[in-house]
């Protein structure tokens, strides 16, 4: 399989740039202009490189009881389905994403597949670049988070891990909590020519539950847009929210989840080539597994009959 | 922490020794059991390998494990080689009136994750006595009734 792209833009630290970063007006050396690109390069040098052999089972063995606690105590966590992933080879598992910047819904199912396959079984997951800059978070790349880029995907696939995506990213993880039962990937495919590209199944992994932790009330796009966020820090939200303990959370540098229920539903892995033949459209596709995961997580929905309480 | 329960089973001690050592009928009496494959060439016996999955809280646990032990009719045993850190063992002994007394242990232990491993034994230790309970009560009633069949097949062919 030709490894496109890989070759064509080998960023400092190995993996693509995050979005084409648009200096301020690079004629006028000016001092705004001096500490914007001051302010990227801390950022961008901040992002660690994507080294898989990061990823510790001793470690996570060790993390699991912490985590299975939180899971199975705190959101009393009900992962099903994990039989529909495939036993071995490359998986990439596709999720929607919900909980603000906790992730619930993340830790839930990692728990889960960790003790159901062994932390033998190599598993990474893509996220924020901002997510793995944070210090303090660092431990979470001894747990295979890597930095979410086109390469590093490519790289975990190859090595034949499975790997969790989560399209809807930012995006869908800030959607407001009265939209919480739609899946929303807003209209990002990427995770689909990877899939294609690299010839894996995907499974896609629907949750429930996590926009209850707490109420999201807005994306904020225009307040990230207004503050050129979505240009220094690749983001294009800043949430705001009611949660605890800030009561007014603004941009969600963490919070106290409240303990809803999280139901996480795993479905049968979709072969790509043989369902929508050898060379599928990306669109069609696309069009079929949001259906497919609307319908699950409709079901699930269906079955809660409180909020948080589950 | 280890976690026993014991039942005095009508049936003698072979019948319950076959059905506690297939493999394949784990799933119809272990309770919390989700998975209970043959991992290998040795089906049974000493070194066979099995996969085993239970579910407990948020998570089903367990992983690889290798029969250490097979004493016919008396004792088996079994011990993880990956996943949650446990051993298992079926101790049967002959009871007066040609029954059986059944004891099922499970031993287990979270290690290397200090205070959060010595939490977690403990929020476990109900849900998995519960198991251990269960199971016994569901093998009293398989054996109960593979016994009346039995014993219903030899009127039928001595009536014959």
């Amino acid at each position: 399989m030709p490894q496109t792209g890989a070759t064509a833009s080998t960023h400092r630290n190995g993996h693509e740039p995050a979005a084409p970063i648009d200096p301020v007006a690079p004629s006028r050396a000016s001092l705004a202009g001096r500490a914007w690109r001051e302010l990227t390069g801390i950022v961008g040098r901040r992002i660690p490189r994507a080294d898989l052999d990061e990823r510790d089972p001793d470690f996570i063995r060790e993390q699991l009881p912490l985590f299975w606690l939180v899971s199975s105590l705190w959101f009393r966590g009900e992962v099903r389905g994990l039989g529909n992933i495939p036993d071995d080879g490359p998986v990439l598992l596709v999720g929607n994403h919900s909980g603000g910047n906790m992730i619930p819904d993340t830790m839930v199912f990692t728990v889960a597949f960790s003790t159901y396959f062994g932390v033998e079984r190599a598993f990474y997951q893509l996220a924020h670049n901002l997510v793995l800059s944070i210090p303090g978070l660092s431990w979470l790349r001894k747990f295979g988070t890597v930095a979410a880029s086109p390469s590093n995907a490519r790289k975990a696939l190859a090595s034949g891990a499975a790997l969790l995506v989560y399209p809807g990213g930012d995006y869908e993880v800030h959607r407001p909590s009265w939209e919480g039962n739609r899946v929303d990937f807003g209209g990002r495919k990427g995770f689909l020519r990877l899939a294609l590209e690299q010839d894996v199944p995907i499974v896609p992994v629907v949750a429930i539950g996590g926009q209850e932790t707490a109420l999201f009330l807005t994306r904020g796009e225009r307040l990230a847009r207004l503050l050129a966020l979505d240009r220094i820090l690749r983001l294009k939200v800043l949430p705001i929210s009611i949660s605890l303990p800030w009561i007014v959370n603004i941009g969600d540098f963490g919070h106290i989840p409240l303990p809803a229920k999280i139901t996480i539903e795993t479905l049968p892995a979709i072969d790509l080539r043989a369902e929508f033949g050898p060379d599928p459209d990306v669109d069609d596709v696309y069009d079929h597994l949001i259906r497919l995961m609307q319908d699950a997580l409709d079901a699930l929905a269906a079955e809660r009959r409180f909020p948080v309480i589950g | 922490m280890r976690i026993t329960a014991d039942r005095i089973v009508a049936a003698p001690i072979e019948d319950v020794w076959s059905i506690v050592t297939d493999p394949e009928r784990v799933l119809t009496y272990m309770s919390g059991v989700t998975r209970w494959e043959v991992a290998g060439d040795v089906r049974t016996g000493l070194g066979a390998r099995y996969r085993i999955l239970f579910r407990v809280g948020a998570a089903e646990v367990g992983g690889l494990v290798e029969v250490v032990e097979f004493e016919s009719p008396y004792d088996f045993a079994w011990t993880s080689v990956t996943g949650l850190d446990h051993r298992g063992r079926w101790r049967l002994r002959e009871a007066p009136g040609g029954r059986t007394r059944v004891e099922f242990r499970l031993a287990y232990v979270v290690e290397g994750a200090g205070l959060s491993g010595w939490v977690a034994e403990r929020v476990a230790a109900p849900t998995i006595s519960g198991h251990v309970r269960q199971t016994l009560r569901q093998l009293e009633r398989l054996v109960a009734h593979e016994q009346q069949r039995a014993r219903a097949a030899r009127r039928r062919a001595a009536a014959r």
